[in-house]
């Protein structure tokens, strides 16, 4: 299976999404340059954190405008699997492959620690390995991850089920103190309607293995992984 | 065809809560102003194009805001009548 990790002028995650799947999924992995035009024969596509154009804008603003942003649409309009983690998700939400936008934590703070996040869906390329309800612990790292949509559109996001994660405590409560930027409903991750396209926050590429503190985050690789090896369970 | 000035003003939605209007206007009242009731913080841009007239600047402009400069998910924008580059 061949991950492609995309490089943006910014990016700064995309060598821990690398090392996850390269050395710790042991899966061919390649770096895709943002001006690309091809992704090369990927079977999943990762856009990784970062400060995609310094944040320049808004938050994946310009990024979303990429040369390497028209394959990566086609290949999610294809049902292709694409995970977009915290710049990459907010570079999606810009893009309109997934709903909703990504604005200042509700704290005006930059947010750097480890927080619980709940599996809501496991009917998804990057989930389809966990259980619905289990909590992951994942580091985030983020100035503005608070989930914004319309009412309508949240409505419908949840009506379809699709949010994917959502911040809760240890036990897996979703409390408003567990929700570490203001993010309506506790939403940490969610995913298109056709539920191939998931972004999220937090950084499951920063817990891929025990000496990180966790290796929660191993399940959105080892699910992706199943996907493409044995399909939809 | 001649250079344009346009000034654009995005700010966000009514409904989108914004935390750094809120910290400012907290800072004011902490300052001695009580008499602040809000701040929304928004973004300002000068755009210069290139057009045949005031009609076509403000077209392409209003065009590059809704794609780029503003996100409509969150955001609003504004354009101030084209004015020439001296």
């Amino acid at each position: 299976m061949k991950f492609a990790v995309v490089v943006f002028p910014g990016s700064n995650c995309d060598h821990d999404a690398y090392h996850a799947v390269k050395h710790v999924l042991g899966q061919p992995a390649e770096f895709l340059w943002h001006k690309d035009t091809s992704l090369q024969g990927a079977d999943v596509v990762i856009l990784p954190g970062g400060f995609s154009y310094g944040d320049y804008l808004r938050t994946g603003a310009i990024a979303r405008f990429s040369p390497v942003m028209q394959a990566v649409t086609a290949f999610a309009a294809q049902g292709g699997p694409v995970l977009g983690i915290c710049n990459g998700f907010q570079i999606l939400c810009e893009a309109g492959l997934l709903e909703g936008a990504l604005i200042r934590n509700r704290q005006v703070q930059f947010r750097c620690e480890h927080v619980n996040v709940r599996v809501e869906q496991v009917d998804t390329p990057f989930t389809q390995a966990g259980t619905a309800g289990q909590v992951l612990s994942l580091p985030i790292a983020h100035g503005e991850g608070q989930y914004f949509a319309d009412s309508d559109v949240l409505d419908r996001i949840e009506t379809q089920r699709q949010v994917i994660f959502r911040y809760a405590t240890a036990a897996g409560e979703v409390t408003p103190e567990a929700n570490c930027n203001g993010s309506m409903n506790n939403i940490a991750g969610v995913c298109n309607a056709t539920r191939n396209v998931v972004g999220l926050m937090p950084h499951p590429e920063r817990a891929c293995e025990q000496v990180l503190g966790s290796d929660d985050g191993l399940v959105l690789f080892e699910s992706v992984l199943r996907r493409l090896t044995v399909g939809a369970v | 065809m001649a250079l344009f000035t346009v000034r654009v003003f995005v700010t966000l939605k009514p409904s989108v809560f914004d935390p750094q209007g809120r910290t400012i206007v907290e800072s004011l009242h902490g300052m001695g102003y009580p008499a602040v009731a809000d701040v929304r913080q928004g973004k300002y841009f000068e755009v210069q194009v290139d057009a045949a007239d005031t009609a076509g600047a403000e077209t392409l402009v209003r065009e590059v805001s809704g794609k780029l400069l503003a996100n409509p998910v969150i955001e609003s924008f504004r354009i101030e009548a084209p004015a020439p580059v001296a």
